[in-house]
């Protein structure tokens, strides 16, 4: 016989799950989100949203190719994904050379110096936001109004407070009602404004399998409870828990910055211990300490601790004898 | 519907043959016997270059208790003892027997009449079992007399019959229930005498109806001989898994299910049984499903032991011209051949031929940590952490990390994104850390 | 005023404070060794690779302080540079020892062994070791994937791609021992450099008998015994079908490299012969062998097609 065949060590037949299918799905979970940021801050939105998408793809182009000479990996559409969720972290009137630096951090710094995807220890777009945040504060945190708030207002201010920056400041009378705030009634970076059309990404998510329930909702479980039990002690000075859950990055935060596969535990139960420590940090930032918003440092805090997570949270094994 | 409660994976079933019912092969030029076609000791050669055998006539004797014997399953003359590759790719000792005629031994029985009585002691039945040759033929191999042979202090309360067949592509078992339904049963109450248990259940999965209510039927005036469909899921067929799903007990691990009062049998270990203790007739020969998109005319192939695979895909229509692998057994965890000249053993299931686009992996990716792998390992383990251990061969930490307990389903690599070999690394791990262990004990 | 006051005293205080504690610790958990086995540690390469058989630098320090004499205990790392300067530190002499060089005992390059089949799993010696007997038919001989490149510390072994095979560099080579143990398929052996970076050495493993063993391979050792006999010192040992020669008796005469019908034996960086060009055409190529001595680097590329006359113009100085 001349033909010369394949031996490989079994299974001899694969799954049709890829990288590429995971990154994309999230992407396309995302697209209503932002169809409701750029219907809510107009072109600005989109070209925000445009620039670093094309910056994080250039960068980890170039990295890839000159500085790691390895075949390129943009085909598997995670540096799309961190430019999309990079920008639904910034507001819209941020300057174009902001972002590219933001961009910068986020691939060069938090992703491709640990080795591409998979070797990262915190989250790109969260390093670039925070990066970000502490290098340029001012522009940072003006936040354009949205359509719907101008129209509403009737003034000619463009920019104005989010919810968390007047909860911090203890102005609670002003904060929008729970409808606007789920509709997008609300001001905030791109991703902030939408907690209805992050919730219908999420489900496609969970549907297709590419996320599970435990971080999400341990996420959110644990911020309602813990920002409950502070609103009940002092109504006064802290807001009470259904404001938090529909404010700020936390919807955009908890379904989709802390499931990135590569920054957080591998076990359910790592999963849930991984929630619950985002959740009791940001209310914490959020109600003692001195930044409004408090997911993304409860984040980045929680992938540092990710590792510990993995060694001491296993899965049910089979056969294991009960306790 | 019962299944396991710890991951799986739904691969495509593939049942391209089930329809197929079983047909006779013609008996090969040369039968090449593999002297080590069980777990355990190879057997001891019994007989001499030369010699002329009948078919069913002892070739070798068991080389221990953890042992089987091995018939020949042609008649002819000895032609050489020498060495043949097998599944694992290196040659290893076999028989080479040119084949004339087919003279069976003479205490075989060559009727088909149904024999539904059994007076032997149930010593006497695991005795003639053992005599037989008998051994798993579901792919695993173990000596079936020593499974029925309880380690003293131990008791099988429930026999429990594995007809799940939850490999894609394999039909084998499928068609032996739907044509020889009447002959398991009576080896289901043969084996049921020898290990003195009052109950047993055939589990087979759901994608095999027919088979189902066939078995229902047949079984109907034996209460307690319970059939039970189970949900198409990988690896029901799996031991532990089959265990857990019908008696919800989960074996723990390091144990053996006779631990937990349960003893395992394939379907068509059952059915052999029937015929070594009602018909004298040894393992000799056993069904093999041959199939592959590519083949002209997949099958069900009554087949005996030494034939070479070559003369199965030529029944089958010949090799296609874009073949590119061929598998012994199913695709999850069967072994790619070298070559065609591979004979047939008592554990060859199938033979798949995957055209040349499928046999090829996919590039291989970073892990990126997404942890579906421990979704789909059955065993609850991390194959991640286990594979990336291996790879640097850290011995120690891989057994405190439970690699023992992998039964290489290959779920995690069937589900891996990243199409990183884990199970190839686990493999080794596991090889290597078993021989530390036993080494340890010596 | 007082604030600064305050804060330097406060912060001075804390700073003495812990500085009595650290003080105190250091002093009372001291650990009592003998000097010497840092001073011999730092004349030590630090390479910790344990070719010394010891766990590290570290433990072969100790283990020379602790010992009465340096007989058996080499650093095949430093050589005998090193192993002088331990002896100055001790007060000891060195034991005289052969440097030694790893050799990988296989010439299967793709054109002399045929492959048979296309391996498609992970690209590791350890897992197609596991798997199967090979690509070819010797299941001996190497497998290609480079286990022995990835374990190796000093960048002594890598791929020749026109061989498919790896490529010992004598330069960089300390005899460490690592790629032996690498080698699933046991092809590395640790042998005396020899004078001038001379040797010889049976360049095959496969144990099959003759007639399977040459199906496979055109350099398979047959276990002829033509060697055997032709050896004067009695160097040659046939074991399992396969010859074997110990680089204790060998007395480098070249004569088996003769004999051998097969081309099995390799004579790395010996001058050419004079009068053999048409009687052995099989041996001639062999002084071309890839095993990168700095004099053998350009004929590496070289495909063994080449017409005998070559391979002698290169070699000769």
């Amino acid at each position: 016989m001349d033909k010369k065949l394949y031996v490989s060590m079994s299974p001899h037949i694969h799954g049709d799950d890829s990288v590429a299918k995971n990154m994309y799905r999230v992407i396309l979970a995302l697209v209503p989100a932002l169809l409701v940021s750029v219907y809510a801050f107009g072109w600005p939105a989109l070209l925000v949203t445009a620039i670093s998408i094309a910056s994080c793809v250039v960068f980890e182009y170039l990295i890839t190719r000159y500085l790691m000479k390895r075949p390129n990996t943009l085909t598997d559409g995670s540096a799309v994904l961190t430019g999309l969720l990079l920008a639904f972290n910034l507001p819209s009137n941020l300057p174009w050379w902001i972002i590219v630096i933001g961009a910068l951090v986020a691939i060069g710094m938090a992703k491709m110096s640990f080795g591409g995807l998979g070797n990262n220890i915190f989250n790109p777009a969260l390093v670039g936001r925070v990066f970000l945040l502490i290098s340029f504060p001012q522009q940072m945190t003006t936040w354009p109004l949205t359509r719907m708030q101008i129209a509403a207002s009737g003034t000619d201010a463009l920019t104005g407070a989010t919810p968390l920056g007047l909860i911090k400041a203890g102005q609670f009378d002003q904060l929008p009602s729970a409808l606007d705030m789920l509709l997008g009634n609300t001001g905030g970076s791109l991703g902030e404004v939408a907690a209805l059309a992050l919730l219908i990404g999420v489900i496609y998510l969970l549907v297709t399998k590419t996320i599970t329930w435990h971080i999400p909702v341990s996420i959110l479980v644990t911020v309602f409870i813990f920002a409950a039990c502070l609103h009940l002690g002092n109504p006064e000075r802290f807001a009470d828990p259904l404001t938090h859950l529909l404010t700020g990055g936390l919807m955009l935060g908890a379904c989709f910055m802390a499931t990135d596969y590569v920054t957080s535990p591998m076990a359910k139960s790592g999963q849930i211990v991984y929630g619950i420590g985002i959740g009791v940090l940001t209310v914490l930032i959020r109600s003692f300490g001195s930044y409004p918003e408090g997911v993304s440092f409860a984040i980045l805090i929680m992938n540092a601790v990710t590792p510990i997570i993995n060694l001491y949270c296993k899965p049910k094994r089979f056969g294991e004898p009960r306790k | 519907m019962k299944t396991f409660t710890i991951g799986g994976i739904h691969p495509p079933e593939s049942k391209l043959t089930a329809g197929k019912s079983i047909v006779d092969l013609p008996l090969p030029k040369q039968a090449v016997v593999l002297l080590g076609q069980h777990i355990g000791a190879p057997a001891q050669l019994v007989v001499e270059r030369g010699a002329v055998v009948k078919t069913g006539q002892l070739l070798a004797k068991a080389g221990g208790f953890v042992s089987a014997n091995i018939h020949s399953p042609v008649s002819g003359k000895i032609a050489k003892i020498g060495e043949a590759v097998d599944a694992s790719g290196y040659p290893k000792p076999a028989v080479f027997i040119d084949v004339t005629e087919d003279d069976w031994a003479e205490e075989i029985v060559r009727t088909e009449k149904l024999e539904r009585e059994c007076r032997l002691t149930p010593e006497e039945i695991v005795a003639k079992i053992a005599e037989a040759g008998i051994v798993g033929m579901g792919g695993a191999c173990f000596p079936a007399s020593v499974k029925l042979t309880p380690p003293p202090g131990k008791k099988c309360d429930l026999l429990i019959i594995n007809a799940v067949e939850c490999e894609p592509y394999l039909t084998a078992d499928h068609r032996l229930m739907l044509e020889k339904g009447p002959e398991i049963v009576i080896g289901i109450r043969i084996l049921m005498k020898a290990l003195g248990v009052d109950r047993a259940v055939i589990g087979i999965e759901e994608n095999k109806p027919d088979a189902i209510e066939l078995m229902r039927h047949l079984t109907i005036s034996y209460p307690t001989i319970e059939v039970l469909p189970l949900q198409m899921h990988y690896p029901q067929g799996g031991e532990k898994q089959l265990i857990e799903a019908v008696s919800g007990r989960q074996v723990p691990s390091g144990a053996l299910p006779i631990d937990v009062g349960k003893v395992v049998q394939n379907v068509g270990t059952v059915y052999a049984v029937y015929e070594a203790v009602q018909k004298n007739k040894p393992l000799i020969e056993r069904i093999v499903t041959v199939t592959g998109k590519s083949l002209k005319h997949p099958g069900n192939f009554r087949v005996r032991i030494g034939t070479p695979i070559a003369d199965l895909i030529e029944a089958a229509g010949g090799l296609p011209e874009n073949a590119g692998k061929i598998i012994s057994g199913g695709p999850m965890m069967g072994k790619a051949l070298v070559g065609m000249d591979v004979p047939v053993a008592k554990g060859t299931s199938g033979v798949l031929v995957m055209d040349e686009a499928e046999s090829v992996r996919k590039p291989v990716f970073d892990c990126i940590r997404c942890g579906k792998c421990i979704g789909a390992c059955p065993m609850g383990l991390e194959p991640y952490l286990l594979s990336a251990l291996a790879e640097r061969q850290v011995w120690d930490r891989l057994e405190k990390e439970h690699i023992m307990d992998c039964i290489e389903c290959g779920c995690c690599t069937f589900t891996c994104p990243a199409n990183r070999p884990l199970l190839d690394y686990m493999r080794v791990g596991k090889a290597k850390v078993g021989a530390i262990i036993r080494s340890r004990k010596k | 005023m007082n604030a600064i006051l305050i804060a330097l005293i406060v912060l001075g205080g804390i700073g003495l404070l812990l500085a009595i504690v650290l003080f105190s610790a250091a002093r009372a958990f001291k650990v009592e060794e003998d000097p010497r086995i840092g001073q011999v540690q730092a004349v030590l390469p630090g390479a910790n690779c344990g070719g010394c058989g010891f766990p590290g630098c570290r433990g072969f320090a100790e283990a020379c302080v602790k010992s009465d004499s340096l007989d058996g205990l080499r650093c095949p790392v430093g050589g005998d540079d090193v192993m002088k300067q331990v002896g100055i530190i001790l007060d000891m002499v060195p034991a005289e020892s052969k440097p030694k060089v790893a050799v990988l005992r296989c010439q299967g390059t793709c054109e002399r062994r045929p492959r048979t089949n296309r391996y498609d799993s992970a690209p590791s010696c350890m897992i197609a070791s596991a798997l199967y007997g090979g690509e070819t038919g010797c299941s001996y001989g190497c497998l290609g994937l480079g286990d022995c490149v990835k374990v190796c510390q000093f960048g002594a072994l890598s791929i020749d791609p026109a061989t498919g095979m790896p490529v010992v560099d004598e330069e960089r080579c300390t005899s460490c021992g690592a790629c032996v143990k690498a080698c699933p398929k046991g092809l590395f052996e640790l042998r005396f450099k020899g004078p001038k970076s001379r040797r010889i050495y049976v360049s095959c493993r496969n144990k099959d008998k003759g007639p399977v063993a040459k199906k496979a391979c055109e350099t398979a050792c047959i276990g002829c015994s033509k060697c055997q006999k032709a050896c004067e010192f009695e160097a040659i040992t046939i074991e399992n079908n396969l010859a074997y020669i110990d680089f204790n008796k060998c007395r480098m005469c070249r004569k088996c490299v003769e004999e051998c019908p097969q081309g099995s034996i390799v004579e790395l960086n010996f001058p050419p012969r004079k009068k053999k060009e048409e009687a052995a055409p099989a041996t001639e190529p062999k002084v071309a062998e890839p095993q990168a001595a700095p004099v053998a680097e350009p004929k590496a590329a070289e495909p063994q097609a080449a017409p005998v006359a070559e391979p002698k113009a290169p070699a000769a100085e």
